[in-house]
């Protein structure tokens, strides 16, 4: 399916440059559409009587990155995690609708929530490495999964390092505690953590907004390069990093029930990231690409 | 308006006025305070350690070694049972309250949350840490003692009901202060509750779960009323833990403080100082511990 | 593609059914050995019994099980000191009725039992006390926390620690050849009521102490910028403020003086017990008579002490109870929770 790309209008003359960027990039190679791996079906998210997420309508293809952008708020977080049952540690959240993983539903009574999580990881907004050495970082997930042999652990852990671009930081200093590190490197750790699980989707909740603009990039390049092995799905309030680096979009925001003052988030649009910032259907994500609100 | 006026040379100098005067006042009185404070735990350490130490160091080492002479009256060294005793029953308790404590701590923190059962749990417990010990030892006389005679065991139970509510709590909140998202890294990379229990929460929590233990531990190590009940009054030494009477350090002060005879009253200091010093040491040994390891508040 | 999402938390019964199994065979073999040498092996089948059924339930099932059996074990000890305290108490209770918290008369020979003058030796000591540590332990807390430069702070929170360290009997023992025998204070009212003082002044001082800085700066500094003194700015924005959590505090440290048993036992004097004002006369506490008279006492005589651990029990625990509430109230309000 090839994407038709309009003429950026006047009004997106301020993403227009990493558009121009985009468009080079997609105009030689086709959107193909991959499989689909996560699939969202009018799911909704309950925290206790309050619906803070609702309507959410979406498939997630294998290999791609998928952004999640909208007003903070918005619910777009809320729907992240529940794609891997994390809203299961919370009390009082419930997750309504269907989300299913290659077919399978998620929520379903006798699905074991370690399983889900095994196979759809996580990096969290803020970098938290457990207070144990960078090795044990690395080896807590395989550990916990029952894989005990040094040898296999030592493999692990420095493909996944390599993976994450961290190993020649480093390699000299694996026993050292995982404390000792910059901001960034500690992301790239938790990533490095992530994938050394191989799960088959990587969930990132704003990985870079505790992180300085040099940090941001080299994650962003650890992104593209992860995606030939992973599907990724980030969430993210910086609408320029959702159009340099996703090959989809979706974008959320909060609608408020004027009568009795309910905020409840809900997803508006969703397509290929060329499309939503070049010419996107609804008026409310026009609004927010173009800045006149969030 | 005041800033039009030219400022006179001594405008900006402190003023003598009733008001900080009495400011002075008061603050002198917060001294004094700290002094009052102080004078009797100077008095108390400088008294036990000069007439204990004279006994210890005059016979060293069998102040530490040689039986407690069965004749009060009798001069000599001599409170090598009531040391073991002392370590008997503080181990035996320890075993018993703080791996119980923990657990219970970690159900409370972990797995209760805002669960009747948790919050009963809890309201118990702290119900329990004003149990006077008197009542502990009365308790563990009736239900251990009647029917299995003096023992270090019973005075390890009677210690170890006295430091259970005082573990999980300290526990409790050192488990509060473990920050959730190292939790959720732990449950995101498909770690059961259990585990990451084992191999995240605790071990980060373990600094402060030990000082905590080991304050819990000095305390105990200087209760007296329980073992009164419990351990009975032996004079030799007893290494077997549940069988027969027992002594330690605190219930050979209490019997011996109220001697006429300046021998026995000699022990008892003897026996306060090495008692003071256990305390402190462990003490230190928590302070430490929290010093170096725990994690940042 | 066959996709198995079902996890390692699942039953397996047979493996549960076999471990239990196991540790009632190992329970009967400990009823069979009772005592004997065998009793000892006995433990094996009781523990691989359990560590079976353990696997069968799955670890992370089983382990969640164990905490709450741990916490659990609060509740079953409290209850059980409950039940046998109280039954114990009944027969002095059946005989004397409500005479025995209202009569003075204590007679072990004459099987007439009457613990007010305990009662009251036990509120009176504990009320000197408080009255002399709360000013003390209230000007050390104000002093650590609003006049104390920096590097004095952490030393002075250890100086205090250092008192709560102290075992109470070593302050019986000081208390006894020192207070009284040496400065001839002798045993009284007086003489316990320092001693116990100075033994919950720790207390009331560390709760004290983080009560007050809970206080926030910006009400501090907003006192100061007005032009106040030291003492007015602590007048008008720290005692109101931590008011609740210091009667709090003040509370916790009268439970504990009341609960004291040693240290009292030591030098109160272990007269009958007279009620009076004098704090200069010997009395008693009844800690100190539990601890004193039980030696040598019959079972009536034993029934009426456990008697009075109860009343005593009751007493400190309601004491404690009101404090525990005032002080979580006065830090949740303040912490704007």
């Amino acid at each position: 399916m090839r994407v038709e790309i309009t003429e950026p209008t006047p009004s997106l003359q301020r993403t227009s440059g990493q558009l121009i960027h985009l468009e080079q990039r997609r105009s030689s190679l086709a959107l193909e559409d991959t499989p689909v791996v996560l699939e969202a079906d009018e799911v909704e998210v309950f925290y206790g009587s309050f619906r803070a997420v609702r309507g959410v309508s979406m498939k997630i293809h294998k290999n791609q990155i998928t952004a999640f952008i909208g007003p903070s708020g918005c619910g777009k977080t809320t729907v992240l995690r529940a794609f891997n049952r994390m809203h299961d540690v919370i009390p009082g959240a419930r997750v309504g609708g269907r989300v299913r993983y290659r077919g399978f539903d998620l929520y379903a009574h006798d699905v074991s929530a370690t399983e889900v999580r095994r196979r759809i990881g996580m990096v969290f907004q803020k970098p938290n490495p457990f207070p144990k050495s960078i090795y044990d970082n690395i080896a807590f997930g395989p550990r916990a999964n029952g894989i005990t042999s040094k040898a296999q652990l030592d493999e692990i852990v420095e493909k996944s390092l390599r993976a994450a671009a961290l190993w020649d930081e480093v390699k000299d200093r694996l026993r050292t505690s995982a404390l000792g590190m910059s901001g960034g490197q500690q992301q790239r750790l938790c990533i490095a953590r992530t994938i050394a699980v191989e799960p088959e989707v990587v969930l990132m909740d704003e990985p870079c907004s505790a992180l300085d603009p040099i940090a941001t990039a080299r994650i962003e390049e650890l992104m593209r390069q992860l995606k030939d092995q992973f599907t990724i799905v980030i969430v993210t309030h910086n609408m320029q990093q959702a159009a340099r680096v996703s090959d989809r979009t979706a974008f959320f925001t909060v609608e408020v029930d004027g009568a009795n003052d309910q905020r409840c988030g809900t997803l508006v649009e969703y397509d290929a990231t060329a499309k939503i910032f070049a010419n996107p259907s609804d008026e409310r994500t026009e609004n927010y690409i173009t800045g006149r609100f969030g | 308006m005041l800033a039009d006026a030219p400022l006179e040379p001594g405008a900006l100098r402190r003023q003598a006025s009733w008001r900080a005067t009495k400011s002075a006042i008061m603050t002198s009185l917060m001294i004094a305070a700290v002094i009052v404070v102080a004078v009797p735990l100077i008095a108390v350490v400088w008294s036990v350690i000069s007439r204990g130490a004279g006994v210890a160091a005059s016979s060293f080492p069998d102040f530490f070694t040689r039986e407690i002479p069965v004749v009060s009256r009798r001069a000599g060294p001599g409170m090598g049972p009531a040391i073991l005793g002392t370590l008997l029953v503080t181990a035996g308790a320890t075993v018993i309250a703080v791996p119980l404590g923990v657990l219970g701590a970690v159900y409370l923190h972990e797995y209760g949350a805002a669960s009747r059962f948790a919050r009963i749990v809890r309201f118990m417990a702290t119900v329990m840490t004003g149990v006077p010990s008197i009542v502990m030892g009365l308790f563990v006389y009736l239900t251990w003692t009647m029917t299995f005679g003096y023992s270090a065991f019973g005075g390890a139970l009677a210690l170890a009901c006295l430091m259970l509510p005082v573990v999980i709590g300290s526990t409790e909140q050192m488990l509060r202060l473990v920050p959730t998202t190292l939790r959720e890294a732990a449950y995101a990379l498909g770690s059961t509750k259990s585990r990451t229990i084992l191999t995240v929460v605790l071990p980060a929590a373990l600094p402060g779960i030990v000082s905590g233990a080991l304050l819990a531990i000095a305390r105990a190590a200087g209760e007296t009323a329980p073992l009164l009940f419990a351990v009975g009054a032996a004079t030799r030494y007893n290494p077997d833990l549940l069988h027969d009477a027992n002594t330690a350090l605190s219930v050979q002060i209490f019997g011996n403080a109220t001697s006429s005879f300046a021998a026995a009253q000699d022990r008892a200091w003897g026996a306060a100082l090495t008692l003071m010093i256990v305390a402190f040491l462990i003490t230190f040994a928590a302070r430490v511990f929290t010093a170096r390891f725990a994690l940042k508040r | 593609m066959r996709l198995d999402l079902r996890g390692p938390d699942q039953l397996r019964i047979p493996t549960i059914v076999a471990g239990l199994a196991v540790l009632g065979a190992g329970v009967a073999l400990t009823a069979l050995a009772a005592g004997g040498p065998l009793g000892v092996l006995a433990w094996f089948p009781i523990l691989a019994g359990l560590v079976v059924a353990a696997r069968g339930t799955g670890a992370d099932r089983a382990f969640r099980w164990t905490a709450i059996a741990a916490a659990g074990i609060v509740l079953l000890v409290l209850g059980v000191i409950a039940l046998v305290m109280i039954d114990r108490a009944s027969p002095v209770l059946g005989k004397m009725g409500l005479a025995f918290f209202t009569s003075s008369r204590w007679s072990a020979p004459d099987a007439v039992y009457g613990a007010l003058p305990f009662i009251w030796g036990t509120l009176y000591t504990a009320a000197i006390a408080v009255v002399l540590s709360v000013p003390i332990s209230l000007g050390v807390a104000l002093f650590i926390t609003q006049v104390a430069p920096r590097w004095l702070k952490k030393p002075m929170v250890y100086l205090i620690d250092l008192l709560a360290v102290v075992p109470s009997v070593v302050f019986g023992l000081w208390g006894v050849l020192v207070l009284s025998h040496h400065f001839g204070l002798g045993r009284s009212f007086l003489t316990a009521g320092i001693i116990l003082g100075i033994m919950i002044t720790p207390i009331i001082t560390s709760l004290a102490r983080e009560v007050i800085e809970t206080t926030p700066a910006s009400d501090k500094e907003a006192a100061l910028a007005l032009g106040c003194t030291r003492w007015e700015m602590i007048t008008a924005t720290v005692l109101p403020h931590s008011k609740g959590g210091l009667v709090g505090a003040v509370m916790l440290g009268l439970g504990r003086a009341m609960g004291e048993t040693i240290a009292a036992a030591l030098v109160i004097g272990s007269a009958l017990g007279q009620i009076t004002l004098d704090p200069f006369a010997p009395g008693n506490s009844m800690p100190a008579v539990i601890a004193n008279e039980w030696g040598e006492a019959d079972d009536m005589h034993k029934s009426a002490l456990i008697a009075l651990a109860v009343t005593l029990f009751v007493i400190t625990i309601a004491v404690n109870l009101i404090a525990t509430t005032i002080v979580q109230r006065s830090m949740r309000r303040s912490r704007g929770a």
